[in-house]
């Protein structure tokens, strides 16, 4: 059996979360506050996945990017391609927060949204 | 005429609409919050990472997108923002002179101010390192801005001095947009930021830190072309002959945050040398009646629910102050023993009816802690709590049957559980 001591990522808590294993089989998660911390742990064994962050360039708006965020965890694998693809969009004000701008990002079912309202510039 | 208000909240970042929006529920009606930058939000809108609002909100939403919650409830309430408006002097009877371009330069009155300022960095001025002072060395947090509000890159090939949140913060978020990151050079033994940042900002992109090190030259004319890193030895030297050379355009600075404390200075408030910010009682109020304090003008904080939590007990205190100014009850000073850096609130009154949450940070990293509330010597609790790190705040609640009857001071302590 090993045991792997993981730090939750899912908030600034920042939980020690210690996995117990045999082979690839998770027999015990403990030291989570709350359940995400759980799923995180099991996951973490497994494909460690990552909420992305990002800006895009906004048309017209009050500032010249807008935040944006993925609605889901993507793998950790991925950022690199998923940055590519957020680095080649533009969008143009006013934008609602949580308007999805790409849907679906790279098949992972995550679709990336916007982290907030930008109203026009001026406006 | 002076304008007079029945509360004025200074600044416009979580705490200070959050603060608002409870004096508002509460029944305050002519109340007005004053924010230099263009719109609310405060730090927030740079910090466009996930991780805010577990706590008050059950989610995991970025910066910004936990600030509109709040510019939204604060809307809804109507409470006012009146925003590019820049508190330039605070005087203890309570007026308070600003600028802003519509109606230029005004002074107005307030039953109660509430302080809520935020933070700002520590510089290189700061810092001593020798050599050149080129452009390219920027704090973690104007680069933060520069990228996330601005929308430019500072360079390419970064060095971070700090292992403050922000500076890794800045390391994935540099990274993923193509810069190469070198590492983190960190001064003290332990790191500064979060355990969560160190494994998602580093860890997941092979970023090094470099504990126990530190950048002992820059190079460069106009522009940073190179450093000096160095390990230290246990009294924070330079070791000679550990220096490594690295062709960096640019240094950022995470080495700290202190309340942005010119306001409360100018009011005659007493500061707390640890903190840098105002000494707070149980409702959060200064040495000077009737102003308030809460956020990371206070103390800084890590967790953005804790500055919402704090800043509506802040609120509330200013209500109760409200109803009853006079407290003539014995002020019952906090100490912070040993392992402890700080604590706030610094006193509570004999007379605190309801329990205090206290925060405070300890000075070094526990494994097993016991975290001790003392009396005259004596230990009248304890508890045990597991990894204490001076990056994490921590919080212990103090009851009124806590309180010493003879108006001695209490102390906090924490030790090792393990140690003798
Ligand atoms: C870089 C960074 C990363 C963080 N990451 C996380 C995280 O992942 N998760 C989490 O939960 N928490 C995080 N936090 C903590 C938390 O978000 C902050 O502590 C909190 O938002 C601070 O709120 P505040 O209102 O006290 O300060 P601020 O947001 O700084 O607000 C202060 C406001 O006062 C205004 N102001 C200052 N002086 C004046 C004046 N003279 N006149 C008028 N207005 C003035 C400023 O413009 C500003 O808008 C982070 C903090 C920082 C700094
Ligand atoms: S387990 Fe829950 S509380 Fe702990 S860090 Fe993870 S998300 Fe936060």
């Amino acid at each position: 059996m090993t045991t792997k001591e993981l730090i939750c990522v899912n908030c600034p808590m920042g939980c020690r979360v210690k996995v117990e294993m045999e082979g690839q089989t998770i027999l015990s998660v403990s030291g989570y506050t709350c359940p995400r911390g759980k799923e995180y742990a099991e996951q973490e064994c497994v494909r460690p996945m990552r909420i992305l962050t990002s800006t895009v360039r906004i048309l017209n708006g009050e500032h010249r990017v807008l935040p944006v965020i993925t609605n889901a965890d993507i793998p950790l694998d991925l950022m690199t391609e998923a940055m590519d693809v957020i680095r080649g969009i533009t969008v143009e004000a006013p934008v609602e927060a949580d308007q999805v701008l790409v849907h679906d990002l790279l098949h992972t079912g995550a679709d990336v949204i916007a982290s907030r309202s930008m109203r026009r510039a001026g406006h | 005429m002076m304008k007079h208000y029945d509360a004025v909240i200074i600044g416009g970042g979580s705490a200070g609409l959050a603060a608002a929006v409870t004096l508002k529920q509460n029944g305050l009606e002519n109340i007005i919050v004053l924010e230099k930058d263009g719109e609310a939000g405060g730090i927030l809108q740079q910090c466009i990472h996930n991780g805010f609002g577990l706590q008050t909100f059950n989610e995991q939403l970025s910066g910004p997108a936990y600030a509109e919650r709040f510019i939204r409830r604060a809307e809804e309430l109507n409470v006012p923002v009146l925003c590019n408006t820049m508190v330039t002097h605070m005087h203890a009877d309570r007026t308070i002179e600003y600028v802003n371009p519509e109606e230029g330069y005004q002074t107005v009155t307030a039953d109660v101010i509430i302080l809520a300022v935020g933070c700002y960095e520590r510089s290189r001025g700061a810092v001593e390192i020798p050599g050149d002072r080129p452009a390219g060395v920027y704090t973690a947090g104007q680069a933060q801005r520069y990228l996330n509000i601005d929308g430019y890159m500072v360079g390419r090939r970064v060095f971070i001095l700090g292992s403050g949140d922000i500076g890794l913060i800045m390391a994935r978020r540099m990274t993923l947009e193509g810069a190469k990151v070198y590492g983190v050079a960190e001064l003290m033994p332990y790191s500064n930021g979060l355990p969560r940042n160190i494994k998602q900002c580093l860890e997941d992109f092979d970023i090094p830190l470099y504990l126990s090190h530190t950048v002992t030259h820059i190079y460069g004319r106009d522009r940073l072309e190179g450093i000096d890193v160095s390990a230290v030895d246990e009294n924070l030297k330079p070791i000679p002959g550990s220096e490594v050379h690295y062709d960096v355009d640019t240094l950022l600075l995470s080495i700290g945050l202190i309340p942005e404390n010119h306001l409360a200075d100018e009011a005659g408030i007493r500061m707390n040398p640890r903190t840098r910010g105002p000494v707070v009682d149980e409702n959060y109020m200064t040495s000077v009646p009737g102003i308030f304090a809460c956020g990371n003008g206070l103390h800084v904080h890590d967790l953005v629910d804790f500055v919402t939590l704090e800043s509506s007990r802040a609120a509330e205190g200013a209500l109760r102050w409200l109803k009853k100014p006079q407290n003539e009850s014995a002020v019952i000073t906090l100490q912070a023993g040993e392992g402890v850096s700080y604590i706030v609130p610094g006193h509570v009154h004999a007379d605190m009816a309801q329990p205090c949450e206290l925060f405070f940070r300890v000075t070094a990293q526990f494994d097993t802690a016991e975290v001790l509330l003392k009396k005259d010597g004596e230990v009248i609790r304890r508890a045990v709590r597991r990894k204490l790190m001076p990056s994490v705040m921590e919080r212990l609640k103090l009851n009124p049957a806590d309180l010493p009857a003879d108006g001695n001071g209490l102390t906090v302590e924490v030790r090792e559980r393990n140690a003798k």
